[in-house]
């Protein structure tokens, strides 16, 4: 990545390399599937789809804007303690984020509980700041974490959908489920979204051929 | 018989290699053992003594099960008309329990042989029996109530997530049938405990009046949570412990008879296949903690009760003999069997006596020490190489 920085002819705001900046982390280089991080709040808050976008949306906004800022201060930050500035950035974000779920979405504050201030030491997020943010420009920069917030995003909002039909035979809170279905307990315990989050796993490494080293 | 075999012969060149049905040679392979005794000879290695195969194993499994089986179905139609009021005869009594208990094996090894036969198909390897015994656990570990179609979600939620995954027969962690029976405790505890699930008795049937239905396990559980002390009235039905262990007491369908299933361990012990390690060390595991909570009890009717009652009421004998044991899931090291076993038993009391939520223990004991069984033969291992290694003298 460090031929990125030293490049002088401007690139195309949307190149393909850029293009690949988003793309690859929602399929290839997912941050759950692939890299297997962020999995402790994939379990905890996908036990319905409302909190589980709200979660979503939540790590969106960090992701993108920690890397954004942080790219930006890059050549600024002193490298021996990069992490503490990287740390009092999220914070900062995620302090925003949770004043404003209180605000504004009290009950899904509460049912989310400490997991938004859990999105501080999400490891996506410390993981696309080091790897990424730190040695990029603040769109490229951009663009990784529109594409690794989506990534997480969607795996999450996937195990939540399965997990509140089957759980619940709701979606967004909705019954969608004839009312005879008899919620399977099963699925509203953090243990069913192991097994989702595996099973989603297979399928989506059985289609790329991708194995582990 | 001559017929069948000529039928069977008729058949065999389409599905042999370059036949026009070769793709699904694995489940006519599948039919023709069920049916013939393989003709497979043995080309070398007479030094064998006993060529004991996957299908002779899982049969003197089935077979040590036949007489808890017999038994649960009859004791369900006992326990029905003892909670209606009705003397029956013993074929009564019986062709009740067929009735209800039918369905459910049925319904466990359609569902589990079909997902086992597609998997064998999928992935070109002959259809092995590891089902057989599984199936048959399966409804025995069921409450008669349970509806049909969570038997069969619970056995292809076993067989897919407990055993295939893992690469199939022979390499699952846990215990299939104890998998399907957590799936279904976890998904839908009010169908897997409480009072109702233990005796078919359809709605607005009128029982009798001393009828309640509980477990003896539920009676001291919920005894225990008001802080009452023990007492022989906590015996379901308030029975006595004679009652216990010849099993006519409610409870899922196989576990409740202590005589049957010591028949059984008989068997798999006589055979050979089932470990007598781990039986008694399960026993001797419960027997410990239960004993530790006699004496460091604080007076609630789970740490009053004499320890040996735990070995008598509950699944703790199925457990022990049947589940335990599965040669796949256990420990299979010496020494690691004597560990798993006993930890099992210590386990098991401890859910039962500090776990209100779960009123059984033996269950999840053995779930967890099947995550943990390769664990301790690893360290058994390791130590073995230890010791040996002392003795070697370096020069």
């Amino acid at each position: 990545m460090s031929d990125n920085i030293e490049k002088k002819v401007s690139e195309p705001l949307l190149s393909k390399k850029r293009k690949q900046l988003v793309s690859n982390p929602m399929d290839t280089d997912n941050p759950i599937t692939i890299q297997v991080l962020g999995i402790c709040s994939a379990l905890a808050v996908t036990i319905a789809l409302e909190g589980t976008v709200i979660m979503a949306l939540a790590v969106f906004f960090v992701l993108v804007l920690a890397n954004v800022l942080i790219s930006a201060m890059r050549n600024t930050i002193p490298n021996r303690i990069r992490i503490i500035v990287q740390l009092v950035v999220v914070a900062s974000l995620v302090a925003v984020v949770d004043q404003v779920l209180r605000a504004y979405a009290y009950e899904q504050s509460k049912a989310l509980s400490v997991f938004v201030g859990l999105i501080i030491t999400n490891c996506i997020v410390m993981g696309r700041l080091e790897a990424f943010a730190m040695g990029n420009k603040p769109w490229d920069s951009f663009l990784d974490g529109v594409g690794n917030a989506v990534g997480y995003g969607w795996i999450i909002i996937a195990i939540a959908f399965v997990r509140e039909l089957f759980g619940a035979g709701k979606l967004f809170g909705q019954q969608v489920l004839p009312d005879s279905y008899i919620g399977n307990g099963f699925f509203a315990t953090p243990a069913a979204a192991c097994i989702i989050l595996g099973l989603i796993i297979w399928i989506l490494r059985a289609k790329s051929g991708y194995v582990e080293d | 018989m001559k017929f069948l075999r000529d039928q069977v012969d008729k058949l065999k060149p389409h599905f042999s290699e370059g036949g026009k049905l070769s793709m699904l040679h694995s489940s006519f392979d599948a039919l023709e053992t069920f049916l013939f005794v393989p003709n497979h000879t043995t080309k070398n290695g007479a030094h064998i003594r006993d060529g004991i195969d996957l299908k002779r194993t899982m049969f003197i499994v089935v077979i040590a099960l036949i007489p808890a089986l017999l038994f649960g179905m009859w004791n369900l139609g006992f326990q029905f008309h003892k909670a209606t009021g009705v003397d029956a005869s013993l074929m009564d009594n019986f062709l009740i329990g067929l009735i209800h208990t039918l369905p459910i094996i049925l319904v466990s090894y359609g569902v589990g042989l079909g997902i086992e036969m597609a998997f064998a198909q999928f992935r070109g390897h002959p259809v092995n029996e590891g089902f057989l015994v599984s199936g048959l656990l399966i409804p025995m570990v069921m409450p008669a109530d349970v509806p049909l179609w969570m038997v069969g979600v619970a056995t292809a939620f076993a067989v897919i997530i407990g055993k295939e995954v893992f690469g199939g027969t022979g390499m699952n962690l846990l215990n299939p049938a104890l998998t399907a029976r957590m799936f279904l405790y976890i998904g839908y505890t009010p169908k897997m405990s409480g009072e109702e699930c233990w005796t078919p008795i359809a709605d607005g049937v009128a029982t009798v009046d001393s009828y309640s239905g509980a477990t003896t396990l539920g009676n001291i559980a919920s005894a225990s949570a008001k802080s009452e002390g023990w007492s022989e009235n906590l015996f379901s039905w308030k029975t006595s412990m004679m009652d216990s262990i010849i099993g006519t007491v409610p409870g899922s369908i196989g576990e409740t008879s202590v005589v049957a299933i010591l028949i059984g361990a008989v068997i798999l012990i006589a055979a050979g296949i089932g470990s007598w390690k781990i039986m008694l060390s399960t026993i001797l595991g419960g027997l410990f903690m239960g004993w530790i909570m006699d004496i460091a009890g604080n007076g609630n009717a789970w740490t009053e009760m004499p320890a040996y009652y735990h070995l008598i009421i509950g699944g703790f004998m199925f457990g022990a003999v049947f589940m335990a044991t599965d040669p796949v899931s256990a420990a299979q090291t010496g020494r690691g069997k004597w560990i798993y076993g006993f930890l099992i038993g210590v386990l098991t009391v401890l859910i039962r006596v500090f776990n209100p939520g779960y009123p059984e223990g033996i269950m999840m004991a053995i779930l967890l020490m099947n995550v943990f069984a390769p664990l301790i033969d690893y360290y058994v291992v390791q130590s073995n190489i230890k010791t040996r290694l002392k003795r070697v003298k370096v020069q």
